[in-house]
């Protein structure tokens, strides 16, 4: 029991921290890649704190919704990612949901984002509204699906079991099935964490932008929340990516420290080098119209449906 | 007893409102006062029964014999019965004391005593239906049902609108009507007699042919009732026409008849399976569910919009069905009882969330006078209590958790995915796909529910009805707040309720889950067997609260000098923002119809006048049409047909006494020589 609420506490802080750090380094990485000298990679924390003691300005058309919805993204996000394993294989609140119950609070948190953004009336937030409530409705069969496909072979829903029985044995992540569903989630999760080809995290008062222009009305303490919220978001997708769909040096249960030790580091690795393909993917792609996105996401559901495929014809 | 009591207290109320018409305050009290007690009798009687756990909680009770001796009403409770029931009252008991403050509305303008008598008649009969014992008793109940609701259709008169849809499902019950009749026809003259207990397990003395005849002619007749795609079509029409409470009933609890229909004849009547009739339902709930969502999309009408979403949730439930329907061909009867559950916590979730969102839509109609979303806007701050449980509706229909559509849905996945290792032929990819489809239906139902709750309640008015709305009055609010505070608790306490579906399971496919679905004393819900995940809506609910204190505790160190100001929304240096510039529920929804423009095949003019240059307009006219796919490609050309048919045979009919004489020798002839 004790254990269990180290564990908890321990992976909340973990989220908590590194989620900044790894939108930082991104963006860091970013403008190195484009001959820039770009922000330091910890500037988020900064920025969060400073959004925090700045004064609040809120619209006077918005209604209770609009203060609500900050608290709902931040935790809704805090909590799926309690259930997405990251250092060690049972997550902290395995038991209260698997990968059925992320999607689900991480479409909660989308719901409330939304209704956020449409709420003070500004033409820019009921568009940001609108195209990421079509995004998310195209990118999120594809999701399922490829998590299915990884579900199916690991026979469960449960994210801890999942990844630890790839663990068991190795030669599985390669199979096709494997393969063509970490590549459905991958773009999936470019869509979902709104990166370049779909969106543009480092735009401001475009007409192209979708994540930020829900966010234009908010500011102080609520715009921190949001941000932060978004990227811990942005991790536990990552995570999800790097632990389940690619467990390679992830502890199990009751593992020693060096055990421990070794999955951080492993965990790490994997995050920064998913980062980096990342960065790449941003910086040596455009953005796309909004009317080919879908051809994108068809392309990842198409994937998950070949991976599907596969498990039938390789079984 | 208590079953007794609530169905006297339906004949009292219909009898009290109808003849106390004159006195429309005392009518009301009286019509809709006796429809809540019997609900609420209703709801314990059912509650307790289930709980108490027999399958059968009472013999077979005649009501009424006739003079020939097959001619009986009888009734018999059992758990299936129960369940239904329970659905029947809990709703009513809520649109009853909602309807109290509703009817007020009616005052001086309709009559209200007829409008509470057949409110009654429509809740007796929607029992009768759910408790009859053998064919007299459900085809005359299910026959009053559609008549009762046609009057309730067409209440509006005034409004051609509601003339032509209450036609359209006079039309369109009285089909489902015939091929219920039909399919039982098939069963009767099989068994020989007329009684529910004797079409037990009567399939197994039909041919397989005859079989197949039966559980087509049923999946028509009862997906008629239901709404499935595409027999649809007049779902959209009646439901939005009718008073709002009646709406409310429809949605939530007649289109469920036709699930207890299927459910009563697929797993009771028909006998074991064949494959093909768990796949064509498992296929049919999908179609029904991804469209039915993608034509609410597109609605800016509040009511159509709910009435649309009813198809695409009895879509869902038909794949938790279809599902338990395949499970039973392969043997897998545990899994058959998840997927049954499934579909049956679906029916139960969708009465609940739907009759909600279905009043609160009453009530914004009460409040600004239209039904038109462009229309509304800010509704939040006018109308707070309604708004909030809206968002409930909102949230607990897009399936998000910690509400019920959460629950229901996520037991549908957990039967969808096992049911992968079930068989080893191809049919088993219908089971992940099934599953991503799901999927699709919820995000698109979050999108049509942010835009529903978004452009209804949230922003500026668009108008002046919206400007002056006010808030619904008392008992409008109680009716609502029951239906959201069910929705939490089906949503936080699964566990609690699944208890209840024990005694239905068993009767149905021979499986008690509640002890495997229940881990950690009921906190947590689990998949049933080994490969099942697991998930804890209330330990969400309370993770959710400890971790509150994260954001709190960073307003207590770096927050505490701000100070929080309101200001305008940024204009982009205009000056002030206008209504006019808002987001509108049709532009919100223009992304998912270019994506999908080969269903909708929408077409738009736009005519703009300008003095000098096409930027600045003077005047713009915009106009968007979709086409009605079902309506123009399926349903047209079947009744242009019927019309040249009937043409032909108008020479038949001359008018002559001494030809119809001739047709009634002739037909007697070939008749005998039939016969012979």
């Amino acid at each position: 029991m004790n254990l269990d609420l180290l564990n908890f506490v321990g992976q909340t802080l973990a989220l908590l921290l590194l989620a900044p750090l790894l939108s930082g380094c991104i963006k860091n990485w970013k403008a190195k890649l484009q001959n820039r000298r770009g922000p330091r990679p910890w500037q988020v924390y900064f920025d969060i704190v400073k959004f925090l003691r700045k004064d609040m300005v809120i619209s006077e058309h918005a209604s209770w919704v609009f203060s609500f919805a900050p608290y709902v993204v931040f935790l809704t996000a805090l909590l799926a990612g309690l259930m997405v394993p990251m250092v060690n294989a049972p997550a902290p609140l395995r038991l209260f949901g698997g990968v059925l119950a992320v999607v689900g609070l991480l479409a909660l948190g989308r719901f409330f984002l939304a209704l956020g953004g449409l709420d003070p009336a500004s033409t820019f937030g009921g568009m940001g509204s609108s195209r990421e409530m079509t995004i998310s409705a195209i990118a999120e069969p594809a999701m399922m699906l490829a998590i299915f496909t990884v579900a199916i072979t690991a026979g469960s829903t449960d994210l801890s079991q999942i990844a630890q029985s790839t663990q068991s044995a190795t030669w599985k992540l390669l199979n096709p099935a494997h393969v063509l569903a970490f590549a459905a989630m991958f773009v999936v999760l470019l869509a979902e964490t709104g990166r370049i080809p779909v969106d543009n995290p480092a735009t401001h008062l475009e007409l192209t932008m979708i994540h930020e222009a829900m966010l234009l009305e908010y500011s102080g303490r609520y715009l921190a929340l949001m941000e932060w919220g978004a990227s811990i978001k942005q991790l536990v997708l990552m995570t999800l990516l790097v632990n389940v769909f690619f467990p390679v040096g992830l502890a199990g249960p009751q593992a020693s420290v060096a055990a421990l030790g070794i999955s951080l580091a492993a965990y790490l690795a994997k995050l920064l080098a998913l980062s980096a393909v990342v960065v790449v993917v941003e910086t040596t792609n455009a953005k796309m119209r909004l009317f080919r996105v879908p051809d994108l996401l068809s392309t990842a559901f198409v994937l998950a449906a070949l991976a599907l495929l596969s498990t039938f014809l390789f079984q | 007893m208590l079953l007794t009591i609530a169905l006297v207290a339906y004949v009292a109320g219909m009898a009290g409102a109808l003849l106390t018409q004159r006195a429309e305050r005392v009518a009301n009290a009286l019509g809709f006062g006796l429809a809540a007690l019997g609900g609420a009798c209703g709801v314990v009687f059912s509650v307790v029964s289930l709980a108490a756990g027999q399958a059968m909680t009472s013999a077979p009770v005649t009501l009424w014999s006739g003079p020939i001796p097959a001619v009986r009403l009888v009734v018999e409770v059992d758990a299936l019965s129960c369940f239904f029931v329970l659905i029947v009252s809990l709703v009513g008991l809520a649109i009853s004391i909602f309807s109290f403050g509703y009817a007020r509305t009616y005052y001086g303008r309709k009559n209200v005593g007829v409008l509470a008598g057949v409110y009654n008649a429509l809740l007796l009969v929607t029992t009768l239906v759910f408790i009859a014992g053998n064919l007299w008793m459900f085809l005359i109940a299910w026959e009053l049902m559609a008549l009762l609701a046609y009057a309730m259709v067409s209440f509006e008169h005034e409004d051609r609108e509601a003339r032509q849809a209450g036609v359209l499902y006079f039309i369109m019950s009285h089909l489902d009507a015939a091929c219920i009749l039909l399919g039982f026809l098939v069963l009767a003259q099989a068994a020989g007699d007329f009684s529910f207990a004797s079409l037990h397990g009567i399939g197994a003395k039909l041919s397989p042919h005859q079989r197949d005849a039966a559980f087509l002619l049923f999946l028509c007749g009862f997906g008629i009732k239901a709404g499935v795609v595409p027999l649809h079509i007049w779902l959209p029409v009646a439901h939005p026409v009718a008073p709002s409470n009646i709406s409310a009933l429809m949605s939530g609890v007649f289109i469920k008849t036709g699930i207890y229909g299927l459910v009563r004849v697929c797993f009771e009547f028909l006998g074991p399976p064949p494959m093909w009739w768990g796949a064509t339902m498992l296929a049919a709930g999908t179609v029904s569910a991804v469209l039915g969502v993608l034509y609410a999309l597109m609605e800016h009408d509040l009511k159509r919009l709910l009435a649309y979403h009813s198809i695409e949730n009895i879509g869902i439930i038909l794949m938790g069905l279809g599902a338990a329907l395949m499970f039973l061909h392969t043997g897998h009867e545990v899994l058959a009882s998840l997927a049954l559950i499934a579909g049956l916590y679906h029916t139960i979730n969708h009465a609940v969330f739907k009759a909600l969102l279905f009043l609160g839509a009453g009530a914004v109609l009460h409040a600004t006078h239209t039904r038109n979303m462009e229309e509304m806007g800010g509704l939040a701050k006018r109308m707070r209590w309604t708004s909030l449980f809206f968002l409930v509706g909102a949230v607990a229909i897009s399936a998000l958790p910690p509400l019920n559509g959460f629950v229901s849905e996520w037991l549908t996945y957990q039967s969808l995915l096992q049911g992968f290792g079930t068989t080893t032929s191809l049919v088993r990819l219908m089971f992940p796909l099934g599953g991503a489809m799901l999927a699709l239906t919820g995000a698109l139902a979050a999108a049509c529910f942010v835009k529903a709750f978004g452009i209804t309640f949230l922003a500026q008015p668009r108008s002046d009805h919206a400007r002056n709305a006010h808030e619904a009055s008392l008992p409008m609010l109680v009716g609502q707040g029951v239906l959201a505070a069910a929705c939490v608790f089906l949503g936080l306490f699964p566990t609690v309720f699944l208890k209840l579906l024990d005694p239905v399971t068993q009767q149905l496919a021979g499986h008690q889950l509640s002890q495997q679905l229940t881990l950690a004393n009921g906190l947590v819900l689990a998949g049933a067997t080994a490969q099942g995940g697991t998930v804890s809506t209330l330990g969400i609910m309370l993770m959710a609260v400890c971790l509150l204190p994260v954001p709190l505790a960073l307003w207590a160190v770096f927050a505490r000098r701000a100070r929080t100001r309101i200001a305008p929304t940024w204009d982009c240096g205009q000056r002030g923002l206008t209504p006019q510039m808002e987001y509108t529920a049709t532009g919100f929804s223009k992304p998912l119809r270019m994506i999908f423009k080969a269903l909708f095949r929408p077409r738009r003019e736009v005519q703009r006048e300008y003095d000098f240059s096409p930027y600045f307009a003077t005047t713009l006219r915009f106009e968007s049409h979709m086409e009605e796919v079902f309506q123009t490609r399926i349903y047209r050309p079947v009744i242009l047909g019927l019309f040249r048919l009937s043409r032909r045979l108008r020479a038949l009919q001359a008018g002559s006494l001494q030809a119809y004489l001739i047709y009634v020798f002739i037909t007697l002839v070939a008749l005998l020589l039939f016969a012979l």
